[in-house]
């Protein structure tokens, strides 16, 4: 006979505050085959743990229901102390009175009575609870780094020292991201790429890592431990083993009017290029949409002119299947762009501008070699305006959150204009300057102090365009919401960080989640900020939401902590809620009819065909199985099962079937 | 029929829906308490049977929620639910339930404020069908014959 123990917990207020907590442990108490119910404040602390050990061992329980917060919180915790106490961890169940019940309900009997519904419910679930035992499985010890920008280095450079193998794949031509593009970094105005760059050649120097550059992730099967990655190797028209990097081919392309996406399509590239000078690996791809030989069937001077006959126009995509144990996703952000600010004019008038354009304009390899000059005439600007929160911090466009960036690289922005135009001016309009960060405000205040770079608060209404000047109109809350108007040489938009274009199909390919904004979704906003709702994938950097380069850089190594965590052991312990076919004596062996419709919908083949044969081997019945090693317990084949022959551990029929009717009928 | 509080069972998957409603508790926003959710490992995995148990133990209303398409953990486990819906859904739509007692939504971990907003109109539109009172008493009503004819 069953002996339940019900725990309550308070979570000091949270809980106690809306439900009478007492009220729930007298009714609770009552049921049938309660052996013991008690409340506390806090029962996922020490002593909270300790009396549910102890209630085990006294009562003799034989399964308990934890009534406090939501499972995916601390249903790891409570099932631990169980095990502790010498009970099944899988004999416990938690009832979800914080985030189901107290936190979204008024304080009124009608709540009361919900928590004693849902505390009842799992008391009748939990009698059916069997003792599971879990399962082990290998773990492939090779990483997967998903977008080679500063967070995938540091994610793979960090995994690979520690011993494991890891293969990077970058979507561009060369690893570098976004860090590459910028000309210096706050707050220590140190370049980009003196940092970046060795960090770069290091990658593709290490032993342990090997990098697919132009290379996509198509698909990931399996599970944590044990994932196979679908790659696909883009062909980059070019034999790489031969290929020196001289050069050359780039050189004497005729085709040289292609927009510069490295440069923020403020220079021109040919159609076989390496996107910038540092880029690893240093060669070069044919842009196929642009490549004169593949649109019009003839042209080839690059293969003329190779020195070491590396081109190969007949190269084909490859796509490859690796075997990774984890997986850390690093796929960076992209930045809101033109049509999204048409009464800033931006996309309409040639010296509006966005910052990572002005990164390039600093950036002493960019365009005009780190001179500021105006894209339109290429004369200095004398009065700039810098536009921060342009989208961010703005719910009428969609975009309700903070970019976090963008105060920290405006005033950047400024002060690398004003050491290049010491005679210029310039304006910054804010909404909050937010620099949280170590040195971070005092240089915001250097560039307002030292600089004098004019900080206006308030935001700018409309831009437009009056002879070759740009009229900036908007408002100084600070006095008084007056009307401010600069005649502007030239304007900087911070636009708003956003996600990738990509990010939501590889979510989906990866089958983690994202937000209403297409960033990844970590498992836990404070605890496991680096986990995804997937055991095994790992998120790192602006995926996640926008982040500078210091954010970016210590999220990747944890990211690479809790893979090596990971690969630190032989064999993973996996929950068992699997899947179960039944079995019984001659001659019926199991009620499955051998229909195998569960075969067709398992996603991840898991379910094979057993035989049982007479002593001569003939087949009296073919029934289904399922590999434990592969079932990942979704349960569909259970609800498709025409026969009722498969089960859910877990999530028996039995346990929901029983949950439906507890939860209906009060007198149980 | 306004003192009528509608008992609602909503079936729910871990990955999405779930933590949809846990999202709905970390933002403290309020909705109806009418409505006490199962939690499944995947819409997959629920079983439609149970929506008519739920009719046959005195449940007025019923939600099914899920991951959005192509979100589903188990990449494909909301599709499976979802025909076996469109199906179920004629069956029970034949047998006489009123369609409006049962609400089948996707709410992905991201939206809060969406299941607040599933749970309330379902609670509403609940409410104006009164209670189902006529589903428990049919199936009353045939154990009874059965019995009497033996």
């Amino acid at each position: 006979m069953s002996r339940i123990g019900v725990f309550i917990c308070h979570c000091g207020e949270n809980i106690s505050a809306t439900v009478d907590c007492t009220k729930v442990c007298e009714a609770t108490a009552k049921l049938k085959h309660v052996a013991y119910s008690t409340e506390y404040k806090y029962m996922c602390s020490d002593p909270g743990q300790s009396l549910v050990k102890e209630a085990i061992k006294k009562y003799n329980l034989t399964g308990v229901v934890v009534s406090a917060c939501s499972p995916r919180m601390h249903e790891p915790t409570f099932r631990k102390a169980c095990a502790e106490a010498g009970l099944n961890p899988f004999l416990c169940e938690m009832a979800n009175l914080r985030e189901h019940c107290s936190w979204v309900h008024e304080k009124n009997d009608s709540t009361t009575e919900k928590a004693i519904d849902i505390v009842r419910t799992l008391v009748e679930k939990v009698k059916h609870n069997e003792a599971l035992q879990p399962i082990y499985v290998p773990v492939t010890k090779t990483a997967l780094v998903i977008g080679g920008g500063i967070a995938g280095i540091q994610a793979a450079l960090d995994i690979a020292n520690c011993g494991h193998k890891v293969i990077m794949v970058e979507k561009s031509p060369s690893i570098g991201g976004h860090m590459s593009q910028l000309s210096e970094t706050f707050p220590t105005l140190d370049c980009s790429q003196c940092i970046l760059t060795p960090r770069m050649v290091e990658v593709y120097q290490h032993p342990n890592i090997t990098l697919y550059t132009y290379a996509e992730v198509e698909g990931l099967e399996g599970f944590i431990g044990n994932f196979v990655a679908k790659i696909r190797k883009k062909a980059k028209s070019i034999d790489e083993k031969l290929c020196t990097g001289c050069g050359l081919c780039t050189t004497k392309c005729p085709q040289k009017k292609i927009p510069n996406e490295f440069e923020q399509n403020m220079g021109n590239r040919p159609a076989i290029y390496v996107p910038f000078p540092q880029a690893v690996p240093n060669k070069p791809v044919i842009d196929k949409e642009h490549c004169t030989y593949y649109i019009k069937g003839k042209c080839k001077v690059c293969e003329v002119v190779c020195p070491t006959k590396a081109i190969r126009f007949d190269q084909v995509d490859e796509i490859l299947e690796v075997p990774v144990g984890a997986v850390v996703v690093s796929t960076g952000f992209d930045i809101k762009h033109a049509d999204f600010f048409p009464e800033y004019g931006y996309g309409a008038y040639k010296n509006v501008i966005d910052g990572l354009q002005f990164e390039r304009l600093a950036s002493a390899s960019g365009p005009t070699a780190g001179e500021i000059l105006r894209p339109s005439d290429g004369k200095k600007p004398k009065n700039i305006v810098f536009v921060a929160c342009a989208g961010s911090r703005d719910p009428a466009k969609g975009i309700s959150y903070c970019s976090k960036i963008c105060c920290m690289y405006t005033a950047k922005h400024a002060m690398l204009y004003k050491h290049k135009v010491h005679d210029g001016n310039a304006h910054v309009f804010y909404m909050d300057i937010r620099s949280a960060g170590k040195n971070y405000d005092e240089f915001v205040r250097r560039a307002i102090e030292e600089d004098h770079v004019n900080y206006i608060r308030g935001r700018v209404s409309t831009i437009y365009e009056k002879d070759d000047k740009l009229i900036v109109k908007g408002v100084d809350t600070l006095l008084g919401a007056q009307q401010v108007e600069i005649e502007a040489d030239m304007v900087v938009l911070a636009t708003a960080g956003i996600a990738n274009s990509g990010a939501e199909e590889l979510a989906q390919r990866l089958h983690i989640s994202y937000d209403s904004h297409k960033f990844f979704a970590e498992a836990h906003p404070k605890l496991k900020p680096v986990e995804t709702n997937t055991a095994g994938i790992f998120l790192a950097g602006a995926c996640q939401n926008p982040k500078d380069i210091p954010d970016s850089v210590s999220q990747a190594s944890g990211a690479a902590v809790k893979v090596a965590a990971l690969f630190s052991q032989k064999e993973l312990k996996r929950d068992p809620l699997i899947a179960k076919v039944n079995r019984m004596g001659p001659p019926m062996f199991s009620t499955c009819v051998g229909c195998f419709m569960c075969q067709s919908v398992c996603p991840y083949n898991a379910i094979e065909r057993e035989d049982y044969k007479t002593r001569d081997g003939k087949i009296i019945k073919t029934v289904a199985k399922i590999n434990e090693g592969l079932c990942q317990g979704c349960g569909t084949c259970v609800s498709l099962c025409r026969s009722k022959s498969i089960d859910l551990f877990g999530y028996t029929n039995k346990q929901v079937y029983t949950e439906v009717v507890a939860l209906l009928n009060e007198y149980l | 029929m306004s003192d009528f509080e509608p008992k609602i069972v909503a079936f729910v998957c871990n990955w999405c829906t779930y933590a949809g409603a846990d999202l709905t508790g970390t933002s403290r926003i309020k909705y109806a308490s009418n409505v006490k959710i199962i939690r499944f490992p995947c819409t997959g995995r629920i079983d439609f049977m149970l929506l008519l148990k739920s009719f046959a133990n005195g449940a007025d209303g019923i939600i099914v929620s899920g991951c959005h398409p192509n979100d589903c953990h188990y990449t494909s486990g909301n599709f499976h639910a979802k025909r076996r819906w469109i199906m179920f859904k004629e069956l029970m739509d034949f047998m006489g339930i009123d369609m409006n007692r049962i609400t089948f939504s996707w709410v992905s971990a991201a939206e809060g404020a969406k299941w607040a907003e599933v749970v309330n109109s379902t609670v509403l539109r609940v409410k104006n069908l009164g209670p189902f009172v006529s589903y428990k008493q049919m199936i009353n009503k045939s154990i009874e014959e059965e019995v009497s004819n033996e």
